[in-house]
C-alpha cells in the first residue's frame, strides 16, 4: 500500500521540477501544476474510497514498526481532509491561472505544490513531531505565497504573519518537549496508550503539554485570543492565496480534532476535561469577534477574513463538545465553510480587480455587475448560513448537536446572533458594492466614465472556479443525507480509539498476517 | 547542572519574548533566534540530562545511556529554525525596503479602514 504516501510525494516531486526546470516558462509550469493537482484529486478520491471501507490503514516509513518509526495513517477523517484539500486546490489553481495571478510574481506554482505537500502531510501523519515538520513545510510555502507579487502593505502584513507563525512554531516545540518529557513518546497512538496509564494526580505535566498544543493549534485555527493575525493576513494576501488559506485554518481544527480526541480525549482520565473547558468559551468569543468584524469592516477582504474567523468559531464550538454527534456536525460545517470562504475570496477577486480597490463604497459599476452580484450573494448566503445552500444545514446540524443544557444558552445565542450580524454585514457590503453602484450611473457622463474604466468582462474560465465552488456548496446541501451519514461514520471511527491504536501499534508479525 | 540548564532556558526565553515585544524587525529576528535556542536546549533536556553516556543501549550491562531521540529532534528543529530565520531576514529586508520602516505592526488603515 504505497498509495497513502503519494499525496505527499507527488507535489514534492512536481514542486522542485516546476521551480528549477520550468522557472522561465509559465505555460509549462501551469501545465505541470494542473497535472499534479488533477492527479492529486484522483489519488485523494482513491484514498477516500479505500478509507470508506472503515479500516485504519497504516503506512510505515522504512517499514519501521510504530512507535519507533514514523507512520502515516489513513482513516476516514484524514482521507476526507486530503480530498477536501485537493478539490479546493484545483479550484484555486484554475482561478489563479485564469486571472493571471500566478504570473505577477515568481514561483507561484512551485510554492503552491509545496503548500499542498505540507497540508496533505499534516492530514496524514500519525506522529506529532512529524506533524510539526509538515506544519513548517506548509508554513514556509505559505510565507512565499503570502507575499507573492509583493507591494508595501502585503510585505508588511506578510512579515507580521511570518513572525506570528514562527512564535507559534517555537511554542509547538516547547509543547512537544514537555509531551516527550512526560510520556516518552510522540506517536499519537502510543500517546493515547501512555497518557491513559498516567493517574490523574500525576498528570500535571501532560496537562501543560495538552494546553500548549491546543494554543498552537488555536493559532492556526484563528481562535480567540490568537485570532488577530487572520484578517490582516487574508486581507493583504493575493486573493487566490487567501482562498487556499481557507484550508489552513482547517489544519488547526483538524489537529485539535485528531490529537485532542485520540490522545487526550474522552475516556482518558488525566486530560479529558481540558479540551472542552478551554475550547468552548474561546470558540464562543471567536464567533462574536467574527460577527462584529464582518459588521464593522470597511473593506471587502477584511470583511471576508472576519467571516472566516466567525465560521472557525462555529466549527470549534461543535468540536469542543468532543462527542461523536457534535463532531460529525462539525465535519459537515468544516467542509462547507472551506468552500464558502474560498468562493467568497475568489468572487471578491473578480470584483476588486475591476474596481479601484476593495473599499466598500459606491463606485461606477463593473461590467457584468449582475453576474458578480448573484455570485457574491450566493456565496454570502452560504457563509452566513441561510437556506438553501449548505451553510444553513451546517449551522442547523451544529445547533442540533449543542442541545446539552449546560451549553445550549451560550452556544445557540452566540451562533444565532452571530449569524444575524454576519447576514447584516454581508447585505450592507453587497448592496454598497453592487446596487448603490448602479445608482451612480445616471449622474455621471456615460461616455467619460467608459474612457476611465474599460469594460474588461470576466471570461468564462475566470468565473468557472467561483461557480464550481458554489455548485459544490449546492451539491453538499442536495446530498446532505448521504454526506452526513458518511461523516457520522467518520466521527465514530475517530472515537474508536482502540481500533486506531491497534492498527498503528500492530507488531510486524501481526502486520504480515 | 539542572539549575544551570533550567535557568539558561529561562533567561533565553525571557530575552526572546522581550525582544519580540519590541515590534521592530531586527529585535524580533534576534528574539526569535533566542527563543529557538531556548527551545532547542529545552527539547534536549526533555530526554533527561546525562553526562558521559552514549546514546545507545548496551545489551551486555545495564548502564545509563543518553536518550537519542531528543538529539534527533533537536537536529531537525535546528535545521528548520535556521531556514526559517533566513526566510524571516529576507522578508523583513523586503518589507523594510518597500515601506522604508522596520515597524512590524500595520497602520490601522491597512488592516481595517482606509479612507
Amino acid at each position: 500500500m504505497h498509495w497513502i504516501i503519494l499525496p505527499v510525494i507527488l507535489p514534492a516531486l512536481f514542486a522542485p521540477l516546476i521551480g528549477f526546470v520550468m522557472r522561465w516558462d509559465i505555460a509549462l509550469a501551469r501545465a505541470a501544476s494542473v497535472t499534479s493537482t488533477v492527479l492529486l484529486v484522483g489519488i485523494a478520491v482513491g484514498l477516500a474510497m479505500l478509507a470508506a471501507g472503515g479500516d485504519t490503514h497504516v503506512y510505515r516509513l522504512g517499514d519501521w514498526p510504530a512507535p519507533f518509526g514514523i507512520v502515516l495513517v489513513l482513516d476516514r477523517l484524514s482521507a476526507l481532509m486530503v480530498l477536501l484539500t485537493s478539490i479546493l486546490a484545483l479550484i484555486v489553481l484554475i482561478h489563479a491561472i485564469a486571472t493571471g495571478w500566478d504570473n505577477r510574481g515568481r514561483h507561484f506554482h512551485a510554492l503552491f505544490q509545496f503548500q499542498l505537500m505540507g497540508i496533505c502531510g499534516a492530514f496524514l501523519t500519525g506522529d506529532v513531531f512529524n506533524l510539526f515538520v509538515f506544519f513548517e513545510v506548509l508554513l514556509i510555502a505559505s510565507y512565499g505565497l503570502m507575499i507573492h507579487s509583493g507591494g508595501k502593505e502585503r510585505m508588511q502584513a506578510g512579515l507580521q504573519y511570518v513572525v506570528m507563525n514562527l512564535a507559534g512554531s517555537t511554542l509547538f516545540l516547547f509543547a512537544l518537549g514537555t509531551l516527550y518529557a512526560s510520556t516518552g513518546t510522540l506517536n499519537i497512538a502510543d500517546l493515547a496508550v501512555r497518557v491513559a496509564e498516567i493517574p490523574p494526580e500525576e498528570a500535571a505535566l501532560v496537562r501543560v503539554a495538552v494546553i500548549l498544543l491546543m494554543i498552537v493549534f488555536a493559532v492556526k485555527a484563528a481562535l480567540f485570543p490568537v485570532q488577530f493575525w487572520l484578517p490582516a493576513t487574508y486581507a493583504n494576501a493575493p486573493a487566490p492565496v487567501a482562498a487556499l488559506f481557507a484550508i489552513m485554518t482547517k489544519v488547526g481544527a483538524y489537529a485539535i480534532l485528531r490529537i485532542h480526541t485520540t490522545a487526550f480525549g474522552p475516556g482518558i482520565s488525566g486530560t479529558e476535561d481540558l479540551g472542552g473547558t478551554w475550547l468552548f468559551p474561546a470558540a464562543i468569543v471567536t464567533i462574536g469577534i467574527g460577527a462584529i468584524g464582518v459588521l464593522g469592516a470597511r473593506r471587502l477582504m477584511p470583511l471576508i477574513g472576519f467571516s472566516v474567523v466567525g465560521s472557525m468559531g462555529t466549527l470549534l464550538v461543535a468540536v469542543a463538545m468532543f462527542s461523536p454527534t457534535a463532531i460529525s456536525a462539525a465535519l459537515y460545517y468544516m467542509v462547507h465553510s472551506t468552500f464558502a470562504a474560498a468562493c467568497l475570496f475568489l468572487i471578491a477577486d473578480l470584483v476588486i480587480s475591476r474596481r479601484s480597490g476593495d473599499r466598500l463604497s459606491a463606485e461606477q459599476p463593473t461590467s457584468q455587475n449582475g453576474l458578480f452580484a448573484a455570485l457574491f450573494f450566493g456565496a454570502a448566503i452560504a457563509m452566513a448560513g441561510m437556506p438553501p445552500l449548505s451553510g444553513f444545514l451546517g449551522k442547523l446540524l451544529v445547533l442540533d448537536a449543542l442541545r446539552d443544557p449546560g451549553v445550549i444558552g451560550w452556544a445557540w445565542s452566540a451562533i444565532l446572533i452571530g449569524s444575524l450580524l454576519t447576514i447584516l454585514g454581508f447585505a450592507r457590503a453587497g448592496s454598497t458594492l453592487f446596487w448603490k453602484s448602479t445608482a451612480m450611473l445616471p449622474d455621471a457622463d456615460m461616455t467619460e466614465l467608459e474612457d476611465i474604466r474599460p469594460a474588461n468582462p470576466a471570461t468564462a474560465l475566470q468565473v468557472a472556479p467561483s461557480m464550481l465552488a458554489l455548485v459544490t456548496l449546492a451539491m453538499l446541501a442536495a446530498f446532505a443525507g448521504p454526506v452526513s451519514a458518511y461523516l457520522e461514520q467518520t466521527s465514530n471511527q475517530l472515537f474508536d480509539r482502540a481500533e486506531y491504536v491497534g492498527a498503528v501499534l500492530a507488531t510486524p508479525q501481526e502486520v504480515s498476517e | 547542572m539542572e539549575f544551570l540548564v533550567a535557568s539558561s532556558i529561562g533567561v533565553l526565553t525571557a530575552g526572546g519574548v522581550y525582544l519580540i515585544l519590541r515590534l521592530r524587525t531586527f529585535p524580533i529576528i534576534l528574539g526569535l533566534a533566542l527563543l529557538s535556542y531556548a527551545v532547542n536546549v529545552f527539547i534536549f533536556a526533555s530526554g533527561r540530562l546525562t553526562i558521559d553516556a552514549s546514546p545507545i543501549l548496551s545489551k551486555y550491562e545495564n548502564v545509563i545511556y543518553a536518550d537519542p531521540l531528543p538529539q534527533a529532534l533537536v537536529l531537525t528543529a535546528i535545521v528548520i529554525s535556521f531556514g526559517m530565520t533566513a526566510v524571516l531576514v529576507m522578508i523583513g529586508l523586503g518589507a523594510y525596503l518597500e515601506a522604508d520602516s522596520d515597524k512590524i505592526d500595520l497602520e490601522a488603515d491597512e488592516t481595517g479602514d482606509r479612507t
